[in-house]
């Protein structure tokens, strides 16, 4: 009996323990929101989103010029990295086996791993070098090779959810493999790859680093795509660590902005998909990546 | 017969959400004794079984209601611990199922170590008759440090009997043990069975009435959670008195 | 159903599929090649500075840029230790949340947590910084260190004061940042383990701590290591939080309360304004050489998940 008391104690201690676990996700998190609103929310005003920034020292001022511009690069980033991403995972779906398309797959794998910051450096030798200057052009390709491996990696995934025998049913029609590929398969998914993309840019949106010697930044609304950019997470990062506190507040009005548009980017996602438990980043490949190791040889 | 009376299941309900799984089931189990439990899928065997050693109430929004008397004692009484009953209620399950990342030898012991108080000769030898009893030690004397999910699925399911007898208990449960396997693991097991009748009392849900008359001293039927019929199994599928029972013996229904 | 009818092309089907998978050949490969132009790139950007610096680039403890020494241990250790720190941190609160979440919950708290998560997952570096910045820090100034110090000072680990940023604060922010990420793919990994091995333990008298020790967290086990190889690779290569919060300073200390600087965050904090081309060259080879880590963790995560992986995955091929 001694011993079942002890096992008792144990389990109560036990289950104790991971129940309060949570408590240390839940506690910062709600301070750093409680923080973030009460800090910036009565920044957050009309004239903070429209605009420009005003001289060093000044009151006032706005964030147009940021925002605009991570919209811009946002755009163009996708622009690149959403055709490219798609046929790749495209490839990889219907065409997996081979030298060519395991290449493809150990790659994007590989770039998942890759910090945001060597991405940055690596599109600074590439373009902003040869351009001598810093250009939004930069900070969207930049940000495009952080979007690409994911969306192969989600498309690949999610195309591979249809199970063979509907590729066969539609070969059985008569149907060239192309057109199987893009007017059944990759429309019939559609709904859940747009949401994979969603993420991926949601992502992107947040993303500092790559962008600081990219993009870099700057004061003035820029249309330009040859010319430095500035975008939300930048220009925060820009504010916070200056000495004037205009601009620090400015820097906390400007980052509950910034989640805000991901979390409205987040929230269209998963309307789109018509779920709301679904994942498609680095869990989801996991995931995946998981299966896959421990069922092949190595 | 001189059997006594090892179970005695009163007025036994059991809830699974707005589902009434199990309707009032009254029965009595002898001791060493085989009782097997047939019915349509879904009717709430699994449910019933369950109950019998307090493992239906894990399941979310589930409640039990009634009276298990197992040696006279309600095991759902108030100040009963479910954990310590569990002690002396054997189960198997469906699907075979060794703990991984466990040898054989560690899989058989496992439920004496959680227990403790047993010194490390006590447990080899406990585990050496376990195994026998189940008919797997020839087959494993050699290999017991291997990992337990090396085995086969009909040497699988034995391990998890030895594994449950190696706690002495004396009423073992059976869900569908055979159902698993090829017929060749399921004829091994059905003497296993045979076997433990000597020493044990099993009951054990099957949805093959062949089975059951080949192997159970009694058998009772079950229909949605009512018990339709129990009693003797030769009289039960020669001569059953209830028509539910007749039809589905004979097959035109369930 | 016009659109699908073939005739509209003068091409064979056949090889129109072939034109369709050469052009997915091509893409593929442009891929690829963007990929190991990366790395080529950041290979000829380094190169001046291992060429001139040789070994004592790996080597050394100082990093001078104004007399032209470089030497990336520094940034290595802090690196290090703040992504070891902050898995050391959230690695048990993870998976015990993931325990948690996936079994012991009631399904309406749960999904409530499981939106703090999700929240939490959503929140970009910069963020993190900026409340590690202007909350974070100073709690740590005038808060936990002297509550640390008084209490555990005598340890070379709380030596000396902190100004808000330094090792541990970096740690603690990178903690909270790579908790979602574990604890979500610990979660997914629980949830499919099948419910007769939980009751067989039950059955056998377990009490609850037992089942889910033998049920749900051994055989869970390849998977829970690769989800915490996953969050270090993560804490590895994050950038912003850390510069914001690290200190920048160059120098390896015992002392959790001293400034550091991480490989990410010196590279951050000193591309735009390298004083030579050597400066920057360097940067480049510390970039290099984190490239290299993440790709061995990335690795290692592969090869650990393997190898726990319970037999049974293994050898049914």
């Amino acid at each position: 009996m001694n011993r079942l008391y002890f096992r008792k104690i144990k389990n109560f201690i036990f289950l104790g323990l991971i129940s309060l676990s949570s408590l240390f996700i839940i506690i910062p998190l709600s301070i750093l929101l409680v923080f973030l609103i009460s800090k910036g929310l009565h920044g957050l005003t009309w004239s903070f989103i429209t605009e420009l920034p005003k001289p060093a020292g000044e009151m006032g001022g706005g964030i147009v010029h940021a925002l605009l511009g991570t919209i811009w690069i946002l755009s163009l980033a996708s622009f690149i990295s959403i055709p490219i991403g798609i046929l790749g995972g495209v490839f990889l779906s219907e065409y997996g086996e081979g030298f060519l398309a395991n290449t493809l797959r150990y790659s994007a794998d590989l770039m998942t791993g890759v910090p945001s910051i060597v991405i940055g450096i690596f599109t600074y030798a590439l373009i902003v070098i040869p351009m001598k200057s810093f250009s939004a052009l930069a900070g969207a390709i930049a940000l495009s090779l952080i979007m690409l491996p994911t969306i192969i990696r989600s498309t690949e995934e999610i195309l591979k959810l249809t199970p063979k025998h509907i590729r066969k049913a539609a070969l059985a029609l008569g149907v060239p493999r192309w057109k199987v590929i893009f007017f059944i398969i990759v429309k019939g998914n559609i709904s859940t790859l747009f949401t994979g993309i969603i993420l991926a840019i949601s992502r992107a949106t947040g993303e500092t680093a790559p962008l600081l010697f990219t993009a870099f930044g700057n004061m003035y609304l820029s249309s330009s795509w040859k010319e430095p950019m500035a975008t939300l997470p930048v220009q925060i990062y820009n504010y916070a660590i200056s000495p004037l506190e205009n601009w620090q507040n400015q820097a906390w009005s400007g980052a509950l902005l910034l989640i805000i548009l991901i979390l409205i980017l987040n929230i269209c996602a998963r309307l789109i998909s018509g779920r709301f438990d679904v994942g498609h980043g680095p869990k989801f490949i996991f995931m995946k990546l998981r299966k896959k190791w421990t069922s092949k040889s190595f | 017969m001189d059997k006594q009376i090892i179970l005695k299941v009163k007025n036994l309900d059991a809830h699974f959400g707005t589902l009434h799984a199990v309707k009032n089931i009254n029965l009595e189990y002898q001791e060493k004794s085989v009782t097997a439990i047939i019915g349509p899928s879904g009717c709430g065997k699994s449910t019933y079984i369950r109950c019998l050693n307090r493992i239906h109430e894990e399941l979310p929004n589930s409640f039990v209601t009634g009276q298990v008397e197992l040696k006279g004692q309600d095991i759902y009484a108030p100040e009963v611990d479910p954990v310590e009953i569990r002690r002396n209620i054997g189960m198997v399950f469906q699907k075979p199922t060794p703990f991984p990342g466990m040898s054989i030898y560690e899989n058989t012991i496992i439920g004496l170590k959680l227990q403790g108080g047993h010194s490390k000769s006590e447990l080899m030898d406990i585990a050496e008759a376990s195994l026998k009893k189940a008919f797997l030690w020839e087959e494993v004397k050699d290999k017991l440090k291997k990992e337990g999910t090396s085995l086969s699925g009909g040497q699988q399911q034995r391990l998890c009997i030895a594994r449950a007898l190696a706690v002495n208990p004396p009423l073992l449960l059976m869900d569908e043990p055979t159902s698993a396997l090829d017929p060749i693991a399921t004829a091994k097991i059905e003497e296993l069975i045979d076997e433990l009748r000597k020493e044990y009392t099993v009951i054990i849900v099957t949805h093959n009435m062949q089975q059951a008359s080949r192997i159970a001293d009694y058998t009772s039927f079950f229909v949605s959670g009512d018990l339709i019929e129990h009693g003797k199994s030769e009289l039960i599928f020669t001569n059953p008195t209830n028509k539910k029972t007749e039809d589905y013996i004979t097959g035109r229904f369930g | 159903m016009t659109y699908l009818s073939s005739t509209r092309f003068k091409l064979a089907p056949h090889k129109q599929d072939k034109i369709c998978l050469w052009g997915l050949r091509l893409f593929a490969i442009v891929i690829i090649a963007l990929i190991v132009g990366l790395l080529i790139a950041l290979f000829h950007l380094a190169f001046p500075a291992f060429k001139e610096l040789g070994f004592s680039f790996f080597k050394g403890t100082a990093w001078l840029p104004s007399e032209g020494i470089f030497g990336i241990l520094p940034f290595v250790y802090g690196t290090f230790l703040t992504s070891f720190l902050a898995i050391l941190i959230a690695g048990p609160i993870s998976v015990a949340s993931a325990l948690f979440l996936s079994e012991i919950c009631p399904k309406r708290l749960a999904s409530f947590v499981n939106l703090f998560i999700e929240i939490l997952a959503s929140i970009p570096s910069i963020i993190f910084g900026l409340w590690g910045l202007f909350y974070l820090a100073p709690w740590m100034r005038d808060t936990a260190s002297p509550f640390l110090k008084s209490h555990f000072g005598f340890l070379p680990f709380f030596e000396g004061t902190s100004f808000g940023v330094g090792l541990l604060t970096a740690s603690l922010i990178l903690a909270l940042m790579i908790i979602p990420t574990i604890t979500s793919i610990c979660r997914e990994i629980m949830k499919v383990v099948p419910c007769e091995q939980k009751e067989a333990a039950l059955a056998l008298g377990a009490t609850r701590q037992e089942m889910l020790k033998l049920a749900v967290i051994s055989p869970s086990f390849s998977g829970i290591m690769g989800a915490l190889m996953l969050g270090l690779g993560r804490a590895l290569g994050e950038t912003m939080a850390v510069a914001m919060l690290i200190g920048n300073n160059p120098k390896i200390s015992l002392s959790l309360f001293a400034p550091a600087s991480t490989m990410a965050s010196v590279i951050a904090n000193e591309y735009s304004e390298a004083v030579s081309s050597l400066h920057t060259s360097a940067l480049c080879a510390v970039a290099v050489v984190l490239f290299f880590i993440s790709l061995l963790i990335n690795v290692l995560a592969r090869v650990i998940v393997w190898r726990f992986a319970p037999l049974s995955n293994r050898s049914r091929g």
